[in-house]
């Protein structure tokens, strides 16, 4: 029966990329699969970061780190190395592990408000260092020149109907594999140290490194947002560093609902879209932006995601 | 099995523990009474690594244990549930234990495989059988009653197979009857698993009931220790706590 769950997840996993796929013939225009790429790049690193908040109860200001890092890290192997997509992806994720795993050693043994605002220092230093290694980074301007974006296994992906495609298959296996660990053994120790920390440690769980490994996952899954980002716009700008982007993952995790898998991948469909709509129709992007996480705080807490479930749960509980 | 000696551990300027050497064999089933503040909790406490001692040593059969950390000491086969019930509330009954077992087999980091392990769960079965939870396998742990979330406080610990056991006072906040009812589920536990069992208790009426033998706290010291009946007329003991707690208890 376990067994036939893994093959459930994996079906639904191969079904949801098909729909996917096909989408663009449903919805022709450049705008769709722009919009789904630009998604695919949030909604993998809202949802690692719902691994630390959600799952662990780590509150990170400072996840747009490893977006910045898997953007920068990417592009420039690309730029200066020449090197293949394929190799550049996997030594980014490695980067970015070998990254997380020094500042969360520093970061988690420090408590709540501390560990926050750390973090949110070591993503301001990298953030500055952009700016200031002009030579490597181009600093504010941002990484010139393009990405190159040699073909691989018969992948090309300047092409836009490739990068769609790639895009696609990376969200769903970044989602599959990070729906996975939260059901592992591993993803169960997350939430007993989230609901109680003290006593995990009197049932012989050394806290400290557990939270250290969601750190270092968390971490992975967070830079391959920044990669997607940076294949998509061909550069690396110091904005995808900045502390902007951690709130944004923050309120797309409020939006959707910070206890559902699934809810910061709603929370990014809904902070894009109203990003979108609301810059259309208005000067005072910001301004929406803050109403409307208002109403979410004080309306809608569980998100909007958590809300329908919880309602669908209600629902059955009462017909039965 | 489990002795301390000249055991010390102050807070700012208040010796919660002041000198104390105790021993405890093997199998035993002791209680510890003491008044309020008299620190029976923080002698706990320092016996499970939750803090430091500022002096003293703390041997499990030979070995030293003092200053090592919480998880080094539950690995070493020392159990502990708590006066305020800690659970984790958003898992249920299943989960909590289970968890537990991963974590006492050093399963717990696991990432490539599901929750839960099945070679987790017959272990995870028998421990909910062990204190009656098994109809609540699938409630979740906040939505427990008082009495079932001490319950699974305790099952979390026999989940690590102890060898020995620290209950800090299993019936607090219970009325009457359910006091009787889980002093009883503790005493069959020890029968059943033979381990070393310590409890700390209020209630005298269950204290010279069960218990074997008894360790009187006041003041961060051992003020007495013995069986029930030396206790029971210990002058003592009669003039620093049960004059108060025991006589006015049975009225
Ligand atoms: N973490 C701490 N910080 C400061 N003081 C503490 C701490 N823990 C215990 N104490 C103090 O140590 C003394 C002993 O407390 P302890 O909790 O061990 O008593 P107890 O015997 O368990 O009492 P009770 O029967 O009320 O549970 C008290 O004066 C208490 O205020
Ligand atoms: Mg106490």
């Amino acid at each position: 029966m376990r067994g036939s769950t893994v093959w459930r997840d994996t079906a639904i996993a191969v079904a949801a990329l098909v729909v996917l796929v096909l989408l663009p013939l449903a919805f022709p225009g450049k705008a769709f699969s722009d919009f789904v790429i630009r998604l695919s790049a949030f909604a993998i690193f809202a949802t690692s970061l719902n691994l630390l908040v959600g799952y662990t109860g780590l509150v990170s200001f400072g996840h747009g780190l490893f977006y910045g890092l898997g953007a920068y890290s990417f592009a420039l192997m690309m730029q200066k190395l020449g090197t293949s997509i394929p190799v550049a992806f996997v030594a980014t994720l490695g980067v970015s592990a070998l990254i997380a795993t020094i500042v969360g050693a520093i970061c988690i043994r420090l408590k709540e408000i501390y560990f926050s605002f750390l973090t949110l220092a070591f993503q301001m230093l990298l953030h500055s260092i952009i700016i200031a290694w002009t030579p490597l980074t181009g600093g504010d301007q941002g990484l010139t020149g393009g990405v190159p974006r040699p073909p691989f296994l018969g992948i090309r992906l300047d092409d836009p109907h490739h990068l769609y495609v790639f895009c696609c298959v990376i969200l769903v296996a970044s989602l599959y594999v990070m729906w996975h660990l939260v059901r592992s053994p591993f993803g169960y120790t997350m939430r007993m140290i989230r609901d109680n920390p003290r006593r995990a440690e009197f049932l012989g769980v050394r806290v400290w490194r557990v939270r250290l490994l969601a750190f270092v996952v968390a971490g992975v899954f967070g830079s391959v947002g920044g990669l997607l980002m940076s294949l998509f716009v061909s550069s690396a700008y110091p904005d995808f560093a900045y502390w902007t982007i951690s709130g944004e993952a923050v309120f797309m995790i409020l939006m959707g609902g910070i206890s559902v898998f699934f809810g910061p991948l709603v929370g990014a469909v809904m902070l894009l879209l109203l990003n979108d709509v609301v810059t259309r129709m208005t000067e005072h992007y910001s301004l929406m932006l803050g109403i409307i996480i208002l109403c979410f705080a004080l309306g809608l807490r569980k998100g909007l995601l958590g809300f329908v479930l919880w309602a669908w749960a209600r629902r059955r509980a009462s017909t039965s | 099995m489990l002795t301390v000696e000249n055991l010390h551990k102050s807070f700012g300027g208040v010796n919660a523990i002041n000198g104390i050497d105790l021993n405890f064999d093997e199998g035993t089933l002791t209680a510890v009474i003491g008044p309020n503040g008299a620190g029976k909790t923080s002698f706990f406490n320092l016996i499970t690594g939750a803090f430091r001692p500022d002096k003293g040593r703390i041997l499990l059969g030979t070995e030293d244990i003092a200053g090592l950390s919480s998880p080094e000491i539950v690995k070493r086969g020392i159990g502990r549930a708590f006066q305020i019930a800690s659970i984790f509330p958003s898992l249920t009954v299943r989960e909590t234990i289970l968890g537990a077992v991963n974590a006492h087999r050093g399963w717990h980091t696991r990432l490539a495989r599901r929750f839960p392990l099945a070679e987790a769960n017959a272990q995870t079965d028998e421990v909910m059988d062990l204190v009656g939870l098994t109809p609540k396998a699938d409630t979740l742990s906040g939505n427990l009653s008082h009495g079932d979330q001490k319950l699974l406080d305790i099952a979390l610990a026999l989940a690590l197979e102890p060898r020995v056991l620290l209950l800090d006072e299993p019936t607090a906040g219970m009325g009457p009857e359910e006091r009787w009812q889980m002093i009883d589920t503790v005493h069959q536990l020890w029968q059943r698993k033979r381990m070393t069992l310590i409890f700390i208790e209020h209630d005298m009426d269950i204290v010279f009931k069960y218990a074997q033998t008894i360790r009187v706290l006041s003041y961060g010291t051992v003020l007495a220790e013995g069986k029930p009946d030396e206790i029971r007329n210990h002058p003592k003991v009669i003039e620093a706590y049960l004059g108060t707690a025991y006589e006015k208890g049975r009225g």
